[in-house]
């Protein structure tokens, strides 16, 4: 099978010394929506910068659909759109140019150009900006000009590296709609983002990247069954009261609820409970449930444990730390 | 891959930056050559004569085009590419399948080409001033082609290795203006001393402005076949220097 994307022993160590990358191994299918996640300077836009030959590698083998990026690296390129971190077009060019040049990069016509920049703009509602320069623009603007030129071109990897930071949420979902659409015409996606509940809700297989080295890659399936203990919120009935509901909470045997407020519960639930029960109890005690939801980002509470496991490993390595004491 | 398409559209990017500001590109050659007329042309050089047998005038317009086509050759790619990688939009040409040597070709066009109008904006004024006669076309032709391409590929490699803009402005002006004041654009060198003339002949600019003065008055200080050798020598060595600086990525790729 050919993979969209195949690393291996992938490392990168910039002149400095600081070692970005050490010998990371990652695949990613054909059509996935894949994600790859990890803190503040972990190596994901070193790893993209090297995919997309921004950053020269150290070591190791990055292939594009099977294309080696250090023997064919040009039609390796052709594969892959980029929606980079920082806004890197020009700020003085009006929304067209910018397009249609980046689609003559490519190698596409003028003409075809002008079409896929209409249907892009359009798509992404630029379409009444796209003579203006690009300086003009909101933030949230220069973002969708960014997935518009990656697209240019009609890549079969578009590679996003934070495509939704700064946008509010409105427009966040709408580029998600966007994006989901794109993987079902078959377009692979690797996305990094600090929204860890953009990578839930969007990917189907993620890896967690920390300190350079891959810590995590799995389905987003296998990684949330992984949890331990979830968090849910009931909204309950307007008409109770905090005595209703402490009087609830202390009868109710085998799970723990935490009172909010007089019409908030919160349960934690391990492997071994279910909703069920909650709503038994709630029901037995006359509680209406007038709707529930996850507390919080179930892959946030996975992402932090994984880093802090790493992290604690590291801190009991002894040479790590006289490496660092260096 | 089209490699024509992607040349075509750093060509068309680089032409509409120089027009977009035309006041800032196009127009301040044509005051500055109107007032080296004024000065050097009717106040100064009425007073000069006749150098290499024409007057001063006729002797300076074509080192005055000549030192237009330079300077704005250099400069357009210079400032130019520098901006892309300030702005990182350099990145956009990167990521894609063009080969190098389009990215080259592309940037020293554009440069070739606001060098050239600008020449033909400077020569359509100082026919306001003299009476300009042609002696070879062809010379003349292949005289500012070629410079153009020689300061275009030197502003490549200035904003190559460049990391702030003053860096491009570094070489222009401790460099590249002595060397085009002292490469004959307002003197014959035959009037210097010996070893004055010695050290000329290692000014490659001489060699420019003399070959593109024979094309106008038919008059040289230096071979022609010489000139064009040094013109050929520096374009093969500066089209080395930024095929394998931009391969290697310095200032481009971490």
């Amino acid at each position: 099978m050919t993979y969209a994307l195949e690393i291996s022993a992938l490392e990168k160590t910039y002149k400095g010394g600081f070692q970005a990358l050490k010998g990371i191994d990652l695949t990613v299918k054909q059509g996935d929506f894949f994600a790859l996640l990890g803190p503040n300077g972990a190596g994901k836009s070193t790893s993209i910068g090297v995919i997309t030959s921004l950053v020269n590698k150290t070591a190791g083998q990055v292939k594009v659909f099977g294309y080696d990026i250090d023997t064919d690296l040009e039609k390796a390129k052709s594969f892959i759109g980029l929606v980079p971190q920082e806004f890197n077009f020009s700020q003085f060019e009006p929304l067209v140019n910018i397009l249609v040049n980046q689609a003559g990069y490519y190698g596409v016509s003028k003409l075809v150009a002008l079409q896929r920049a209409e249907k892009y703009l359009k798509q992404l509602e630029l379409w009444d900006k796209r003579d203006e320069p690009a300086r003009a623009l909101s933030g949230g603007m220069k973002r969708r000009l960014m997935i518009a030129r990656a697209l240019m071109h009609e890549p079969q990897m578009l590679i996003l590296d934070e495509p939704t930071a700064g946008v509010d949420i409105e427009l966040r979902r709408s580029m998600w709609d966007f994006l989901r659409e794109l993987n079902e015409q078959g377009i692979t996606i690797i996305l990094t983002t600090h929204y860890l509940e953009e990578a839930e809700m969007l990917c189907r297989n993620i890896a967690i990247i920390d300190g350079g080295e891959i810590v995590e890659d799995t389905s987003m399936k296998k990684l949330l069954a992984q949890l331990d203990v979830e968090t849910f919120v009931f909204d309950l009935q307007l008409n109770l009261t905090l005595d209703v509901l402490t009087q609830f909470a202390e009868q109710s045997s085998s799970i723990a609820y935490r009172i909010i407020d007089d019409h908030t519960l919160e349960v934690d639930l391990n492997k071994s409970q279910n909703l069920n029960q909650v709503f038994d109890q709630l029901n037995a005690a006359n509680i209406e449930v007038l709707s529930m939801r996850n507390k919080s980002n179930r892959l946030e509470a996975l992402f932090v444990s994984l880093i802090n496991k790493k992290s604690s490993a590291t801190q009991t390595k002894p040479q790590s730390t006289v490496v660092g004491a260096n | 891959m089209n490699n024509s398409i992607a040349l075509k559209s750093i060509l068309a990017k680089e032409i509409q930056r120089f027009t977009r500001i035309w006041v800032q590109t196009l127009v301040p050659p044509a005051i500055t050559i109107s007032l080296y007329f004024v000065i050097f042309g009717s106040l100064i050089g009425s007073r000069i004569g006749e150098m290499g047998g024409f007057d001063y005038m006729s002797f300076i317009v074509p080192g005055l085009i000549m030192m237009s086509v330079i300077t704005n050759s250099y400069s357009n790619v210079a400032s130019s590419f520098f901006s892309a990688k300030w702005q990182r939009n350099v990145e956009e040409m990167l990521v894609a399948p063009v080969p190098n040597w389009v990215i080259v070709a592309g940037y020293v066009g554009g440069g070739m080409c606001r060098g050239i109008l600008v020449g033909l904006i400077v020569t359509i004024v100082s026919l306001l001033f003299v009476d300009i006669q042609l002696h070879n076309i062809w010379v003349i032709i292949a005289t500012v082609t070629l410079t153009s391409a020689t300061f275009a590929l030197g502003g490549l490699i200035n904003a190559i290795f460049a990391n702030s803009f003053d860096d491009i402005s570094i070489i222009p002006t401790f460099i590249l203006t002595p060397l085009t004041y002292l490469g004959g654009v307002f003197y014959s060198i035959s009037l210097l001393p010996e070893f004055w003339q010695g050290v000329s002949q290692i000014n490659p600019i001489v060699y420019m402005v003399n070959a593109f003065r024979y094309g106008f008055l038919g008059i040289s200080d230096v071979s022609l076949v010489t000139a064009f050798a040094v013109i050929g020598f520096f374009i093969i060595t500066l089209f080395t220097i930024a095929m394998v600086l931009i391969s290697k990525g310095i200032g481009l790729r971490s």
